[in-house]
């Protein structure tokens, strides 16, 4: 599995231009599905197993989409200024590598702040392509790029610049592959342009109108020095989301989630995120409403160069999704 | 994908003397976000007399349907069989203000609808409520002002809408405001008020009026754009189109370099210019274009050799934002006209550009084929 992340994460796909990936989750998911299709923006559908008449219609999203940059001006001496595509933190940019989808790449330079202590905003920065005027510059306006930085096995640890959401897109795969048999009619939905606003997530679980729904995306963590007080920490299990800003989970799958946990003896966490949101809104408020839930994978430093995850809650979290579908679900 | 060959498309009708007077009469109409009666009935009497099926939805949108009339273009693809069915949005309301406390002797309190930056309003005449009542943003005269007020920001609290104690009983709590500038052509250019979206409505009438034939044309003059793209999202809905264009207007701020003690410092937030054409959309805050929407629209201006430049990809939103999202997922892009000092009492755009952006759309939608999206987002 370490080998597909790797290769997930070392694919480009800033949000909206998830094509190189899709490619790449397409090969995966193909010999194991029933049924692979995408829509007008970009999701990819892996549908698998019909549903029995015990059985659902569950909708699965992990989102291909990492943040990234477009360019928006070159300078006469060949600067290229950027706008963000989706949630960069400027103070995690200077110094930082960028890799452009046309191949170009270049570094991420920052003006002479006036008041160096309170870090620079996106639009003191900018990119040097190693130009020396607006003709030579390798891009040009609109012109897209991912954000730059090699993948580090730790060991039990894994760091990589897109680890959100290429986590979840490789736990979907490997569920897809690991489940021997269920009851239920499985849509393994990759979502594109999450990091923009859950954009692909609404038109997908617009289109299936499905009777359940769980994202798999990562999630914040509190176990870092004088980090966010947040009872959620690597290598604890992957956490079950009661809710954040974009969603109240449904209790009732909540209350499944962790029965199944305990049942197959998984190590679990539940996760109370004050920010942020994820597909799982997204479905929860589709046509008439949608139970929903999200599970999560405890990652550290999100929107960084450096995403850090715990090999171990990725491989349980696996295990407990696989359980999860095996059975007919019990909402309570 | 472009087609194989290059298709025999009508030329557009051109932007006359009768399309300025229209733009005249939509420019000097009031419609405020969500009373955007004035312009829906200048809409209604143009495109009556010309469209197949015309409806006033719910939130007060105008919905037109106009069938394609010419020869369905042979294509490779069973998917080529049929016309597309193809939506353009332009949002009939502007921004303004709306009374929200009368302080007697025809003074009101008022709040902004849309985007309004309070440091621009003051001294600026003002039409009120339906019957266009006169009225103006107080200000207080620079002799009477002292100089520590004269640093401070101006908020939208220490303003009021003043109509004079002889019309308070015509102005109502409630009642939408907006600026009362009358439009004016200035050489090449034209100075109005709510050019942003005047222009998207005026251009989307034209289209009604002399649709290209080769697609079904679905028309939305929208509502409630500029609190929050609400009529579109409804319109998307109803429509359920394949592919979307919101026909709308852009900020300009392309005034020259200035310069400081450093030098000469580059203009890098310009967002689109004056005279440079139609200005196509990659990103904004609300829509990622559809690249395959961006690459046609490209192409269709390189082969025509129509002007264009791109907008400098960031902030803002048009009609775009909600009609991409709706159903299964909608292709969509913007093409805007450039304006300058939009959102303010006066903008001020070049014909020539409304000109060029009426012939690339126009063009666009000749060429545009099913084949286009044989190749995924």
């Amino acid at each position: 599995m370490k080998a597909l992340i790797q290769k997930l994460v070392e694919t480009d796909g800033p949000s909206g231009y998830e094509t190189n990936l899709r490619s790449l989750v397409r090969s995966q998911v193909e010999p194991l599905a029933d049924q692979v299709w995408v829509d007008n923006l970009g999701n990819l559908f892996a549908r698998k197993g019909k549903a029995e008449a015990n059985g659902l219609k569950i909708m699965l999203a992990a989102h291909m989409d990492e943040i990234g940059l477009m360019v928006t001006h070159i300078d006469q001496a060949g600067f290229a200024r950027f706008m963000p595509l989706g949630g960069v933190r400027a103070q995690n940019c200077p110094g930082g590598r960028v890799h452009f989808l046309n191949g170009a790449r270049g570094v991420i330079g920052v003006e002479k702040l006036d008041d160096p202590g309170k870090g620079p905003a996106i639009d003191q920065l900018f990119i040097d392509l190693g130009a020396s005027s607006r003709e030579d510059c390798p891009v040009k306006v609109g012109d897209v790029a991912a954000f730059e930085r090699p993948f580090i096995d730790m060991g039990s640890r894994l760091v990589s610049k897109a680890m959100d959401d290429r986590i979840g897109v490789a736990v979907l795969i490997e569920t897809l592959r690991g489940l021997k048999s269920s009851p239920h009619e499985i849509d393994f939905v990759f979502s594109v342009q999450e990091e923009v606003g859950i954009r692909g997530a609404t038109t997908a679980a617009f289109g299936l109108d499905p009777d359940l729904g769980l994202a798999v995306d990562v999630t914040s963590n509190g176990d870092t020095p004088k980090g966010t007080k947040m009872d959620v920490h690597l290598g604890k299990g992957p956490a079950i989301k009661v809710r954040d800003a974009g969603m109240i989970s449904d209790p009732r799958v909540v209350a499944w989630m962790i029965k199944t946990a305990r049942q197959a003896e998984i190590p679990y966490q539940l996760e109370v995120l004050e920010m942020g949101g994820t597909d799982a809104r997204a479905i929860q408020l589709t046509h008439a409403g949608v139970p929903a839930g999200c599970l999560s994978i405890p990652c550290r430093y999100v929107h960084s160069p450096s995403e850090m995850v715990d090999f171990n809650d990725v491989q349980h979290a696996v295990r407990l999704l696989i359980a999860l579908l095996s059975q007919p679900v019990g909402l309570e | 994908m472009m087609p194989d060959q290059e298709l025999d498309t009508p030329a557009p009708p051109e932007i006359g003397e009768a399309q300025l007077a229209l733009l005249e009469r939509l420019c000097n109409a009031c419609a405020v976000s969500g009373d955007e009666g004035e312009v829906r009935k200048i809409v209604l009497e143009e495109v009556r007399p010309h469209a197949g099926q015309v409806t006033v939805d719910a939130l007060g949108n105008v919905l037109v349907s106009k069938t394609g009339q010419g020869e369905m273009i042979p294509r490779k693809s069973t998917a080529g069989q049929a016309r597309l069915r193809v939506m353009l949005a332009a949002h009939m309301d502007e921004v303004g203000f709306m009374l929200t406390d009368d302080e007697g002797e025809g003074i009101f309190r008022f709040d902004t609808v849309g985007g309004l930056d309070a440091a621009q309003l003051v001294g600026k005449p003002v039409y009120i409520g339906k019957e266009h009542v006169p009225g103006v943003i107080g200000a207080r005269p620079i002799h009477l002002t002292t100089r520590d007020e004269l640093t401070q920001k101006i908020t939208l609290e220490s303003l009021r809408i003043d109509v004079g104690p002889g019309n308070g009983g015509k102005a109502h709590i409630g009642d939408r405001a907006t600026f009362a500038t009358q439009f004016a052509r200035l050489g090449p250019s034209l100075l109005a008020k709510a050019l942003d979206d005047r222009f998207g409505v005026a251009s989307l009438i034209t289209l009604v009026q002399q649709p290209p034939p080769n697609i079904d044309l679905l028309a939305a003059f929208t509502v409630q754009e500029e609190v929050g793209l609400r009529g579109a999202r409804v319109a998307a809905y109803s429509f359920d189109p394949q592919v979307a264009f919101a026909l709308d207007c852009t900020p300009a701020n392309d005034l020259p370099p200035w310069e400081t003690d450093e030098g000469r410092i580059e203009n890098t937030r310009y967002n689109t210019r004056l005279g440079a054409g139609p200005a196509i959309y990659l990103a904004d805050s609300s829509t990622l274009s559809d690249p395959r929407l961006a690459r046609h629209l490209v192409q269709t201006a390189e082969a025509l050799g129509i002007p264009y430049q791109l907008r400098q990809p960031g902030g803002g939103g048009t009609d775009a934002g909600a009609i991409h999202k709706q159903r299964l997922g909608i292709p969509s892009i913007s093409l805007s006209v450039p304006g300058r000092y939009l959102h303010t009492a006066a903008g001020i755009a070049r014909l020539d550009d409304w000109k060029n952006t009426f012939a690339l759309i126009y063009h666009a939608l000749s060429r545009l084929s099913p084949d286009l999206f044989a190749l995924e987002r």
